[in-house]
Parts: C-alpha cells; sequence; structure tokens
C-alpha cells in the first residue's frame, strides 16, 4: 500500500520504511513553536516537570504575537515569562515586538519551514506551513513542552482526503475562496483526524500566498495537517529564505485516501461563511447587502503580500463607508515594509482604513479591534465562532480581501466586481 | 453526578473565551468555563459533574486552556461521539477523562445521574438504567495517562530531562 506525503515525512521522521493509518509512531521534530499564549502555559509545566535542558535551541521558535503589543498587565507578565525563558535557552528564534509577525506568515518568511520537515506548534493553525509541502500541525502546550525537551512528539499516522484541483481562479476569487468551499462542502469535522492532501494541476495556478491560505485552515475542516506537493512556485518561493538541505516528498501513485474532492478552481465565486461556523457557506451574491460595522484585513489567514494587494486594488481611490471601521494588519514587518514601498499602506489609509502593527488582536477578541454588543464585522480571519471577536450577540461573516475591502466601501456585504 | 448536555461542535473560544487566556491559572480558567455557551455553568457545577456533549467536542483553538478550565472546575469526564484531535491530545496529556461513544452521547439527557468507570470504559445512566461501553484507549494512549500525563511518562522513559 503505498503512502501520502503525509505518512511519508512521519514515516521518515519516526525511522520507518513504511506506515500505516492509525499506527502511533514517535516522530523527530525539526521545529517546536509557542506564542505569547500558549508558550507560557508550556514553560510553566517544563518547570513545574522540573525539567532544565531544551532538545537545542535552534529549533525552537517563540513569537509574541497574539496579545502584542502588551494589551493589558497580564498579558504582559506572560510575555515577560516567554521572554526569560529564551534568555534562559539562548533560544535562537525568538521574536519580540519590533521584529516579531503573526507567526504563521513569519516562519515561512524567515525560512524556518521546508520540505519534508515535521514540526509542532502549539497553536491550531501551524498548519499553514503544509503550504511549503511539509507535515506540520497544532498542539498544547504541554506537547509543545515535551517537544521542547524532547524533539519528540506522538502522532497517530492520518488516513487522508485527496483534494485535487484543476482550472484556474477567476479575478477577485482566491485561496480563502478555495477552502472556506471545501469546509463549506465536508464540514467542521469532515476531515476529522485526517490530512487534507492537495494535488492536480490546478495547484500550479495558485500563488504561495493562496497555498498559505488554503493550509492555514485544514484546521477549521477539524484536519491534523493540509499539504501541498513542491512544485517551482515552492522552490522559487523558498530560494533565499531556506539555506539548509531539504528533501520533498511526493505522494506514491498507489496512496490510499479515504474519499477525494474535486474542485474545478475556474467554477469559484467570492465566497463567504456565516457565523458561527466556518462550513456556514455561501456565495457572495447569496448575502449582498448584510450590514456590517467592522472590516478586518489580516491575520495568519489573510494577511500576506498578496491579500493586501487584493484588498488595496479594492480601495484605490475609494472610501471607507462612513460607520464602518476598517482594520488592515499587514502580519510581518517585511510585509508592511513591502507594502509600503508598492504603495499600499498609502491607499489603506487615504481611504479610511486604521493600519496596525502585526498581531494577532482582532482575530481572537483579543484587542485592536473587539466588536461590541449586536455588532457584526467581515472579516479575512479564519474562525467566525460565538464570542471570538467581541460578545456573544457579535458576529463574524468571513471572506477574502477582495471582498472585505469592497464591504468596507459599501458598508455592507458586497461583491467588489460589482463596485 | 449530574449531566450538563451541549450539542455538536462546542469549540474552544465558548469552552474558554480568548479574553481570560492573560491569566491562565486554574482558579480564573474555572471561574470563567463555558461562558459562553452557558453562562450558569461556572456557578452550578460540582465536582463530579459530567459534560455529555455532540460530535467535534473542543474544535477551533489549541488552547489548552480548554481542557485545563474544565478540569479545574471539578468535572469528571467529558462524553462526546467524537473530539476535536488537538483537544483530544490535550485531555489526555494534562489528566482530563474523555470517552467517546456516540450511543452514551446520544441518549443520556441533561441531569441524568450518571457514573463511569474509567478501567472499563463503561458508563452507567442511573435514571435511564442503560450502559454504554467507550471507545477503549490505543495502550500507548493508555501509558501516557497511566503514568499522569505525558511529561511523567516521558520522564520516566528517560528522554526528558
Amino acid at each position: 500500500m503505498g503512502m501520502t506525503m503525509t505518512q511519508k515525512i512521519l514515516a521518515r521522521h519516526a525511522g520507518l520504511d513504511h506506515v500505516v493509518p492509525g499506527q502511533l509512531v514517535e516522530a523527530k521534530l525539526d521545529l517546536v513553536l509557542g506564542n505569547d499564549i500558549t508558550a507560557p502555559v508550556a514553560i510553566t509545566e517544563f518547570d513545574k516537570a522540573g525539567l532544565t535542558q531544551v532538545f537545542d535551541k535552534d529549533k525552537i521558535a517563540l513569537v509574541l504575537d497574539h496579545s502584542t503589543p502588551c494589551k493589558d498587565i497580564k498579558s504582559a507578565q506572560l510575555c515577560a515569562q516567554a521572554r526569560a525563558f529564551a534568555e534562559r535557552f539562548d533560544i535562537t528564534h525568538f521574536y519580540d515586538v519590533g521584529c516579531m509577525g503573526v507567526e504563521h506568515a513569519l516562519l515561512p518568511e524567515q525560512g524556518l519551514t521546508a520540505p519534508g520537515e515535521c514540526m509542532i506548534g502549539a497553536d491550531s493553525h501551524t498548519c499553514t506551513y503544509g503550504a511549503v509541502g511539509m507535515f506540520s500541525t497544532g498542539v498544547g502546550s504541554t506537547d509543545m513542552a515535551a517537544g521542547m525537551a524532547t524533539g519528540l512528539a506522538w502522532f497517530k499516522v492520518p488516513a487522508a482526503i485527496k483534494v485535487t484541483l484543476k482550472g484556474k481562479l477567476q479575478p477577485y476569487v482566491s485561496g480563502k475562496d478555495v477552502i472556506l468551499h471545501l469546509i463549506g462542502t465536508i464540514g467542521v469535522d469532515g476531515a476529522l483526524y485526517k490530512s487534507l492532501e492537495f494535488a492536480g494541476e490546478g495547484v500550479g495556478e495558485l500563488s504561495m500566498d493562496d497555498r498559505f491560505t488554503i493550509a492555514n485552515m485544514a484546521i477549521e475542516a477539524g484536519a491534523k495537517n493540509g499539504i501541498f506537493p513542491v512544485d517551482d512556485k515552492t522552490r522559487a518561493y523558498l530560494a533565499g529564505r531556506v539555506t539548509r538541505p531539504w528533501e520533498a516528498v511526493e505522494a506514491d501513485p498507489d496512496a490510499v485516501y479515504d474519499q477525494e474532492v474535486v474542485i474545478d478552481l475556474s467554477t469559484l465565486q467570492p465566497t463567504v461563511a456565516l457565523p458561527h461556523l466556518p462550513s456556514n457557506t455561501r456565495t457572495i451574491d447569496q448575502v449582498e447587502g448584510t450590514p456590517i460595522q467592522q472590516v478586518v484585513i489580516g491575520s495568519c489567514t489573510n494577511g500576506r503580500l498578496d491579500d493586501l494587494r487584493q484588498a488595496a486594488a479594492v480601495l484605490k481611490g475609494r472610501k471607507v463607508a462612513k460607520g464602518v471601521r476598517c482594520i488592515v494588519l499587514p502580519a510581518t514587518q517585511q510585509i508592511t515594509l513591502d507594502a509600503m514601498a508598492e504603495g499600499l499602506i498609502q491607499i489603506f489609509i487615504e481611504a479610511g482604513c486604521a493600519v496596525s502593527t502585526p498581531t494577532c488582536g482582532p482575530c481572537l477578541g483579543g484587542h485592536m479591534g473587539v466588536l461590541s454588543d449586536n455588532e457584526r464585522a467581515i472579516s479575512t480571519t479564519n474562525r467566525n465562532f460565538v464570542g471570538r471577536m467581541g460578545p456573544v450577540s457579535s458576529e463574524i461573516i468571513l471572506a477574502n480581501p477582495a471582498v472585505a475591502a469592497a464591504s468596507a466601501v459599501a458598508g455592507c456585504v458586497a461583491d467588489p466586481r460589482k463596485l | 453526578m449530574k449531566v450538563y448536555k451541549y450539542g455538536d461542535n462546542v469549540d474552544t473560544d465558548v469552552i474558554i473565551p480568548a479574553r481570560y487566556l492573560n491569566a491562565p491559572d486554574e482558579k480564573s480558567l474555572a471561574s470563567h468555563c463555558m461562558e459562553d455557551i452557558d453562562a450558569a455553568f461556572a456557578s452550578t457545577v460540582e465536582t463530579g459533574d459530567i459534560i455529555v456533549a455532540g460530535s467535534n467536542f473542543g474544535c477551533g483553538s489549541s488552547r489548552e486552556h480548554a481542557p485545563l478550565a474544565i478540569k479545574a472546575c471539578g468535572v469528571k469526564c467529558v462524553i462526546a461521539p467524537s473530539f476535536a484531535r488537538i483537544f483530544y491530545r490535550n485531555a489526555i496529556n494534562i489528566g482530563l477523562p474523555i470517552m467517546e461513544s456516540a450511543e452514551a452521547a446520544a441518549a443520556i439527557q441533561a441531569g441524568d445521574t450518571v457514573s463511569v468507570d474509567f478501567a472499563t470504559g463503561v458508563i452507567t445512566d442511573e435514571t435511564q438504567g442503560k450502559t454504554w461501553q467507550a471507545a477503549p484507549f490505543p495502550d500507548f494512549v493508555d501509558g501516557i495517562i497511566q503514568a499522569g500525563g505525558l511529561l511523567n511518562s516521558l520522564k520516566a522513559r528517560g528522554v526528558a530531562k
């Protein structure tokens, strides 16, 4: 029986020739990630267990991105705890305010993720890095503590769903629409305990930023990870970022999949997810005119340069509607610089947007854009659960950056093709 | 012990909203547990109570604060047809008992008196006079539970120092 990309990577990191779905393996880790919310809990457990060594100070990444720049005293104390740990163990990849970005945009940009590698992160969107053809998955803080101490993690080898992409996306349709369409098709637990293995000629039509967006939301279908094959676009992205040797994996021709989903990219429309589940999807024509009070453009899902370009193309020469607050959060310092060089930041500010330093803040209702009672936001983030961005009466509609920008201009959910 | 019953896809944002993640101590987490889905939960839950829910319990954020909050409330066990995979790992790693049984999760009603036997995996609804067998844990996972959590098991093996 052949293996999927995910199964091959897990086998290689477990020192095995072959693995099968359901098998429990202990795999060597190339990277362990934590942030300012999850790392402090991991550090407390690490200390409580009496551990005194990390497995490799070069293979741990700590990114203070969630409540930063610190929103309150308690958050500042958690950051201080992470900072002290990084100093104590001389952690190489420690990112504090000024150099940090939203972790899942930052790590690939810094060359910390490469094809064929295996990593865990104490953040559910760690699955983002499947875009570069590696196995990466979200875990909790205790797994992170164990990973930091041992460089090991246990995994149940996942069965797989093959997602075959064909055709080419239309203008104003992007990676966000692909993944929302998929989640709407299979449901929020449609890939529970499984990997999403992307394949097909349509992959080559997707930008790297689209692939990051798609892999990022694999968790919203319940998946353990989402993974893309490596092609010329991947290699071009990695050039100049990843200097260590890496080895891509390909799925065996006889790999076994529980299910296959075929998506013709050319047929996809701008797609949104209505409250309160990412699977509650509608095409844009079904929801146009729904009033909104806030727009968020950013996050680990859609805070990359391509995303900002798509939003700016819509906002250029236009104004954010009266009564709407539009917050734009470039996901890293480099993305901010690139957006400045291209004039995007000026477009946003002239349109009446607030442009923020990188932070996860509003996505999880932390800071920099919390909603009030009965308010509704359209957001390029990844979750629209009850109370995610504010009180339980507030609502979130998930959308791509062009739709979010068009909605900011219209003051209601809007189709960017009709502005 | 009494049962709290919830639907499908109970996410970790409603188990412990992000606005409380800046205080990850047990007392604080317990005082806000389930706040956005059941405002009365934290003030009425008693040690030994049981949560019964629908499929994909604990989906969303990886925050270990969610099982920590439930455990800190004194909840004895969560019973559901399926758990989101990160929540499943976290519960095992921190020692919050979880049991997978679609039949039990469907039949048990809020307010029923339910007992669980972790050694045998038998769930008994004393109010209805019914029993169910939960799916057993794999040996490897059972080893983590028996060792008292992941870090203890790794220390016992000598791989964590």
